[in-house]
């Protein structure tokens, strides 16, 4: 009796032991989205490694992520409208859902217990427990006398439980309201033609609809939406022929740099800089391609960008105290998406059709490191979950 | 091998289509399935099942002419985002695109 009391307390020691020795926590992981396998690599951004991989996620082209406000959890949307948790720390599918037709992203509540998708078919918001993944409401982009659905681009939360959003077919911006979700609040306005993409500034309080169909973007004061939306950069294009644009530019807070906002043309090869107090123009940067990603190093000292299909082999750098090209590199094949380390001594840069993703030094623009992984697009990291906007 | 190949592409010349006087090489059809997946894939989805653009199947096209599609992919739609592809893609790379897209285009390999 007494003899396998001890043993069990030798066993229960060393599974304590065991257990010990992998605990961790998950303020450095992140994940790299695999986007033909339908899988994720778990990645350690302090000691640049893998440390595991999830499959069975669906179609994973054109996918994104947020984390759970622990940081434990990614909530992977995928482009059929599956959506699912990953937890990080045991590499494991926790739950997936299939909750629209075809969706492009989401975005995560202010505190944390709404996960939220767009969608463009059927088109509309669909919030969910972030605990079960359980569907808590369905907010429909319907619009115009005959009730069609339009496809709701640019999700992003805003503070008090908001998500703004824009509308695509019907030149939106709206707002709903979320606080008590079984009785969602919407409040819509006209934004120009055909929004693309949307962010919210990092304090929550503008948010920015990139427009396809006119030169400008359509900027709305949410700490004072009853005034509508006001034109900012309208007819940056002088009224010239647009370039053709081979992969739409994605907007996102991490444009925001040394108290400008450095946003992609469209069929323009520029980045333009405009003032975040004036909202005036305060330059316009030429650069080799259409811009896709224009995203500020996290001291906003430097913004990196990529361009679209042809020119996806290229990232340039913008000094932003000059705002010059302060450097061209070529990074690989491919290069669909960087995610800088939280506080930016890094960034990661996937190259799809190399099948690898390169870790450069953001002081020296060196290859520190780079690993393989299977047609890798979006890499996201935990440090995104204390982001507003992400 | 070599002699069948031969073979196929005189079938192929004896049907008086359009897409006679020259198919991509096969390295080239290679080179094109992956640019359709991946980079139309940014708007029509890797699937080609749809995103900002509309599906792309054979199911969604099978009222779709090939010399429609072919000059949409050349030409681009003006006021959307369909680009036009002239410059980045010539007559018989279109051609064959289109008449794989009515037939239910080729996987990645
Ligand atoms: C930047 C986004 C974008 C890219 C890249 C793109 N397309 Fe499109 N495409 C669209 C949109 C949007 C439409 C719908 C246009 C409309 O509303 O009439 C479309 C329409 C089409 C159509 C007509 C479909 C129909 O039902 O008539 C074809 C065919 C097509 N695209 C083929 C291609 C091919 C092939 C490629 C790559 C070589 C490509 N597209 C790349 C956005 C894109």
């Amino acid at each position: 009796m007494k003899k396998s009391f001890c043993v069990l307390l030798l066993a229960l020691a060393s599974l304590l032991a065991q257990a010990e020795t992998v605990l961790r926590g998950t303020g450095d992981l992140g994940i790299v989205i695999e986007r033909a396998s339908g899988s994720v690599q778990i990645v350690d951004t302090t000691h640049q490694t893998v440390i595991g991989h999830v499959a069975g996620l669906g179609d994973l082209s054109h996918a994104s992520a947020v984390f759970s406000r622990d940081q434990r959890y990614a909530y992977i949307f995928g482009r059929d409208g599956g959506l699912s948790k990953v937890d990080l720390l045991t590499a494991t599918l926790v739950k997936r859902i299939l909750q629209a037709g075809n969706s492009i992203g989401g975005a995560i509540s202010q505190d944390g217990r709404l996960v939220v998708s767009q969608n463009y078919e059927p088109g509309g918001i669909k919030a969910f427990d972030a605990e079960t993944l359980a569907l808590v409401a369905d907010v429909p982009s319907t619009y115009g006398s005959e009730g069609k659905r339009s496809k709701v681009v640019g999700l992003a939360d805003l503070p008090g439980q908001r998500f703004a959003y824009a509308l695509f077919d019907a030149g939106e911006i709206r707002i709903t309201d979320l606080s008590d979700p079984a009785h969602p609040k919407t409040l819509a306005y006209p934004a120009g033609k055909q929004p693309y993409d949307g962010l919210v500034t990092p304090d929550g309080r503008y948010y920015i609809a990139g427009l396809f169909g006119e030169d400008g973007l359509a900027l709305l004061d949410t700490w004072q939406p009853d005034q509508g939306v006001r034109k900012v950069l309208a007819g940056y294009g002088k009224g010239e022929e647009p370039l053709p644009v081979y992969k739409m530019p994605h907007l996102r807070g991490w444009s925001i740099a040394n108290g400008r906002a450095y946003l992609p043309a469209i069929g323009r090869h520029e980045v333009l800089v405009v003032d975040t107090r004036s909202w005036e123009e305060v330059s316009r940067i030429a650069v080799k391609s259409q811009p896709v990603f224009v995203m500020a190093r996290p001291d906003g000292r430097e913004v990196w960008v990529n361009f679209a299909f042809p020119d996806n082999g290229w990232v340039q750098v913008i000094d932003t105290r000059s705002n010059t090209v302060s450097d061209t590199l070529q990074p690989g094949k491919a290069v669909l998406h960087m995610e800088f380390t939280p506080r930016g001594e890094a960034v990661w840069i996937s190259a799809r059709d190399d099948n690898r993703v390169n870790i450069y030094d953001t002081a020296s623009h060196k290859v520190l490191r780079s690993f393989a992984a299977e047609s890798p697009s979006g890499i996201l990291f935990t440090a995104r979950a204390t982001r507003t906007g992400f | 091998m070599q002699r069948g190949l031969g073979l196929v592409m005189s079938l192929m010349a004896a049907v008086p289509a359009l897409a006679q006087s020259s198919q991509p090489t096969l390295e080239r059809q290679q080179t094109l399935i992956h640019m359709v997946r991946q980079d139309c894939g940014s708007c029509h989805g890797l699937t080609l099942k749809g995103g900002l653009g509309p599906a792309l199947t054979a199911d969604a096209l099978h009222e779709r002419s090939m010399d429609a599609l072919a000059a949409t992919i050349i030409n681009g739609r003006p006021g959307t985002p369909m680009p036009p592809f002239q410059g980045l893609l010539n007559e018989a790379d279109v051609q064959w695109i289109a008449r794989q897209l009515l037939a239910g285009f080729p996987e990645i390999r």
